[in-house]
Formats: structure tokens, C-alpha cells, sequence
């Protein structure tokens, strides 16, 4: 609460977390993004499913400038990400510490876990805190720990990654992203590399998450999650948004062809 | 003369070579002095090379395409060119630029105990070698190095900037450690050679193992025992350090990447063989002698 006082009158409330206007991505010549925009306010959780080759990984990895983009612009809490604007309007890439600083307080959860392998569940959890915030190595194991019971994994801190089942990586993976206390989470498919019977007890932390209102932009196949978690779901093909709006609107009663012609075949599969 | 005798003729060198050279030799104090100063340009050697190879491979990653270009043209330089050359060239240079003989006055062997020798170690000589053997050497580290790093996921780089990482911390805190591993391996075989290569000095007139068993062998003519007291010695050498890596690679270990990979005992560090193992880990798997 104390930060309230520093935000004065102008209201943060008011300002989206993300707001990406006309964003182009090309890889060689294929146009990969064909001018996205999208919205995500405050304490939202916005779930975006599409096909494969939709272009919503690649989306959701040039908010936090995992990719560059080549034309337009995404605005984090209101900063620029990625570039910066010189005098005469062009944009450049902003300086490594900058976008650094940026992303530090954007938490992204990777399909693929990617944990640290040779650091234990702790010691991936206290890595950023203290090497990125300078945070004294006792707070941050305390913290750690914390986080690490909060995903049910408490009894798992000295565990190393090899050691753990992919449910239990994805969500030291989560409480890792979480030791930086983001104001924005990104999942890419959080849980497409798990065995079925393991998906839940991710999706349960998701959930959790969304509860306590974090900001989540969520990519996923997992329509049961959109449904009952989402503020707003969109639906993303061919590199642009189709078509948005709350679950129950978009999976019920959708005109969109491609989007119901996608959501047949999820459940067929 | 019966075949018998002839292969006694064979074994025994007509009676000409001469065991008592051996044994009066192995263990003498220009002998010893050697070996040292072989163990001391090998470590140092294989230090500031593992160094350039680093240095090289970041400066093969640069942005900048003159900087990416001296790190292959370096490599194509000093992998290109015999290692003996290398040595040559350095002694060779030094009188162009006028260094031979303030190096020769400089007296820092002699100074820290190294007057056992048959002869002054010269700075010029142990410098042309510390030279040819760190920059050759950094040559082919660039390229362990690379195998080392490219090995590691790209998504381990990718998570550590989705924390706020700088590249560079990312790679000292998390990607380097983990090359470290695939790297020990290979820069164990590097060492390994180092320790032989360093004979190469011998051309420089260094006093080193090599240099020193030629000084005593040849003026008694008995060449041959004194190389067999070298060769005695670098077995040793090489020996001893095929223990130590075996511990390293142990030691190592300690956070178990890999489940069930088994670890090879020293014999089989010693001698080269693989460890029987069902899984083959990239990060532990040791690549057989080349």
C-alpha cells in the first residue's frame, strides 16, 4: 500500500498492463504477425488460443522481447518494450539494461520449463532475486520458500530439476518467475509438455494465481482453463486477432468460421 | 645364429643400449628440473589458452563483423600452421624486435631455483614457447569452447533474460556452468597434449624434459636411454593427470544432471575406455581418443 503514494492522483488503474498496437513479425519473408493488437488491463486474465502456426507464441515472447518486432509497438505498464523513440520518430532498440530491467518485472513460464539443471529448486528461485535485485541471499531463500510451498513443492527445495516430475519443474518454474514479484505473467503453453495426469496440478497454480488477481496473458490449448479461468479469450490465426470477447460469448456462440472450425477439432482430439 | 639369437640381438640393441644410463638418469636433479619446468609451461599454457579460447568465441559472436572476422581469421592462422612453427617463429622474432637479449638478461629462472639445469633456462626460449602453445592452443579452445556453450539449450539463456538477466550475467551464472561441464572432458584430452607438445620448446633450446634428457643423451651417446627416460617421465605425467581429471569429472558430477550415467573409475580414465553405460549423457559422455 505504501506504493500508493507515489503513484499520485494520475491512477495506474487506468493505464493497460499491455497494449500492443500493429505488431508485424516477420522470420525471412514470412509474415509470421500481421499487425496485432491487443489489450490486457489490470488484474485480467486473457487466454489466447489458436492453431499451431497462429502466431501466439511468438506474440506473447515479443511482449517481454524474447523476439524483436518489425513494425509497430507494445507498450508494458505503459513503457515502450524493446525500443526506444529518437527525436525524429524512428525506433531503436533500447539499451540491453533497459530492456533488462523491463523484463524483470514480467514473469514468463516456458513450455518447455526450462529450469536452471544445475542449480536446485531454491537456488532457481533465489538466482534472479539476488543477482538481478541485489536482494540479501536469506531474504530471498525465506521468500523462496514461501513460493515453493505456495505450489505445493515445499518438501522439494534441495531437489535438483532431473530429479523432479514435469509438473513439479513447471511449477518451480512458476515460483521462480513469481521470486521477481511481476506485475505481468506470461504462460507459452505451460502445460502442452506435460503427461495428461500431471496437467492439472499446474493449471491448479494458474488458477490460484488468477484468483489473487495477477495480470496473466495465457497461451493454451486447454479449453476447460479458458473457460473457467478467462476473463477474456482471443483467438488468434493467420498472425492477427480474430475475434475476442469472454469465454462463453466466443465458445458458444461464435460466427467466426476458423474459430469454430479450431474448436471442432480440439474436440475431436 | 639362430633366429633366437637374433631376436635377443633386437631386444637387447647388440648390447649397446645401455640400462645403468636409465636408472643414473631418471631421477637426476637436471632431470627433474625439467619435468618442472615442463608442468609449469603446460599449466600456464593450457591456462591463458582456455582464456583466448573464450575471448575468441565471444568475439566469434560479436555484432561487429571485423570482430567476428579476427576470431576466424585467428583460428584459421594458428590451427593452419604446425605448432613447431609456431615456436620457431616466436624465437625468430624476437631479435626483429629487439627483445633476444634483454629477455636473456632477465634472470627470474635462475633467480627462483632453476640452476640444476645443464644449461641457463633463457627467457626468450620458455617465452617463444609460452607463446606458440597459449595462442595455438586458444585455437582449438575457441572451438571446445563453442561445442561447449551451443550445447546448452537455447531456453536456458531465454529463461534467465525473462528474469531480467543481462546476457552476460546469463552466461556467467547460468549458461557457462553448464558448458563447463561438457567442456571438462575435452580440455582434459587438451592438457593431455599440452604435457607432450611442450617438447616442441626443445627447438627454442628450452630445458625443459625434453631438451634437458637431449643435452645429457647426446654427448655420451646414449641418446636413446635418455629418451626412454623422457618417455618414462611424460607416461608419468600424463598418468597422474589422467587420475586427477577422472576426480574432477567426479567432482563435478555432484548435482546429477545425468540419472545413472556411470562415471568411468581411473583405469578406465587412464587407459581410455568408455564406462559401459545404458544411457550416454551429452553433458558427461566422453568422446574416444582422436
Amino acid at each position: 500500500m505504501a506504493m500508493l503514494s507515489g503513484t499520485g492522483t494520475n491512477s495506474p488503474n487506468g493505464r493497460p498492463m499491455v497494449d500492443a498496437q500493429d505488431v508485424h513479425k516477420y522470420f525471412h519473408n514470412n509474415e509470421v504477425l500481421r499487425g496485432v493488437n491487443m489489450r490486457v488491463q489490470r488484474r485480467e486474465v486473457v487466454v489466447v488460443i489458436g492453431p499451431s502456426g497462429s502466431g501466439k507464441t511468438t506474440f506473447l515472447r515479443c511482449i517481454n522481447h524474447l523476439e524483436k518486432i518489425n513494425q509497430g509497438r507494445i507498450y508494458v505498464d505503459g513503457e515502450l518494450m524493446g525500443y526506444r523513440e529518437t527525436p525524429g520518430g524512428k525506433l531503436v532498440e533500447d539499451s540491453e539494461r533497459n530492456i533488462a530491467r523491463i523484463r524483470s518485472e514480467i514473469g514468463m513460464v516456458f513450455q518447455r520449463f526450462n529450469l536452471f539443471p544445475h542449480l536446485t529448486a531454491l537456488q532457481n528461485i533465489v538466482e534472479a532475486p539476488v543477482q538481478v535485485r541485489g536482494i540479501p541471499k536469506e531474504q530471498a531463500e525465506a521468500r523462496a520458500h514461501e513460493l515453493l510451498a505456495k505450489v505445493g513443492l515445499a518438501e522439494k527445495a534441495d531437489a535438483y530439476p532431473a530429479r523432479l516430475s514435469g509438473g513439479q519443474q513447471q511449477r518451480v518454474a512458476i515460483a521462480r518467475a513469481l521470486a521477481m514479484d511481476p506485475k505481468l505473467m506470461l504462460f507459452d503453453e505451460a502445460t502442452s509438455a506435460l503427461d495428461p495426469e500431471l496437467v492439472g496440478e499446474v493449471l491448479k497454480v494458474m488458477r490460484q494465481l488468477a484468483e489473487e488477481g495477477m495480470t496473466m496473458i495465457v497461451v493454451t490449448h486447454e479449453m476447460g482453463f479458458a473457460r473457467d479461468v478467462a476473463d477474456r479469450v482471443i483467438f488468434m490465426d493467420g498472425g492477427i486477432v480474430q475475434e475476442e470477447g469472454a469465454p462463453a460469448e466466443l465458445f458458444n456462440a461464435s460466427k467466426n468460421d476458423r474459430l469454430r472450425a479450431f474448436l471442432g477439432q480440439i474436440k475431436e482430439a | 645364429m639362430g633366429i633366437l639369437q637374433w631376436l635377443q640381438n633386437i631386444i637387447t640393441l647388440n648390447h649397446n643400449f645401455t640400462w645403468a644410463y636409465v636408472w643414473k638418469y631418471i631421477l637426476s636433479a637436471p632431470i627433474i628440473q625439467g619435468v618442472i619446468l615442463t608442468i609449469i609451461l603446460a599449466v600456464i599454457s593450457q591456462f591463458l589458452g582456455t582464456l583466448i579460447g573464450l575471448l575468441l568465441y565471444f568475439m566469434g559472436r560479436s555484432r561487429l563483423g571485423f570482430v567476428r572476422g579476427i576470431s576466424a581469421i585467428y583460428v584459421w592462422l594458428f590451427r593452419g600452421t604446425p605448432l613447431l612453427v609456431q615456436v620457431y617463429v616466436f624465437y625468430f622474432l624476437f631479435p626483429y624486435l629487439h627483445l633476444t637479449q634483454p629477455l636473456r638478461r632477465n634472470d627470474l629462472f635462475s633467480a627462483i631455483g632453476f640452476t640444476h639445469g645443464i644449461g641457463p633456462i633463457f627467457m626468450d626460449a620458455f617465452l617463444a614457447g609460452l607463446l606458440a602453445f597459449s595462442l595455438n592452443e586458444g585455437a582449438y579452445m575457441r572451438e571446445i569452447v563453442r561445442a561447449g556453450i551451443d550445447a546448452i539449450d537455447v531456453g536456458q539463456l531465454e529463461a534467465a533474460k525473462s528474469l531480467g538477466m543481462t546476457y552476460s550475467l546469463a552466461m556467467r551464472r547460468i549458461v557457462l556452468p553448464q558448458a563447463f561441464r561438457i567442456i571438462v572432458p575435452p580440455l582434459g584430452n587438451e592438457f593431455n597434449n599440452m604435457l607432450k607438445n611442450t617438447s616442441l620448446a626443445t627447438a627454442a633450446g628450452l630445458y625443459e624434459l625434453l631438451g634437458t634428457a637431449n643435452g645429457i643423451g647426446g654427448p655420451l651417446f646414449a641418446t636413446l636411454e635418455l629418451l626412454v627416460v623422457a618417455s618414462v617421465w611424460y607416461l608419468l605425467l600424463t598418468t597422474i593427470w589422467g587420475i586427477i581429471q577422472g576426480y574432477i569429472e567426479r567432482r563435478l558430477n555432484v548435482s546429477n544432471i545425468d540419472v545413472g550415467a556411470k562415471r568411468p573409475n581411473w583405469a578406465q580414465r587412464v587407459f581410455g575406455f568408455l564406462p559401459r553405460s545404458t544411457a550416454v549423457n551429452p553433458a558427461t559422455f566422453i568422446p574416444p581418443e582422436h
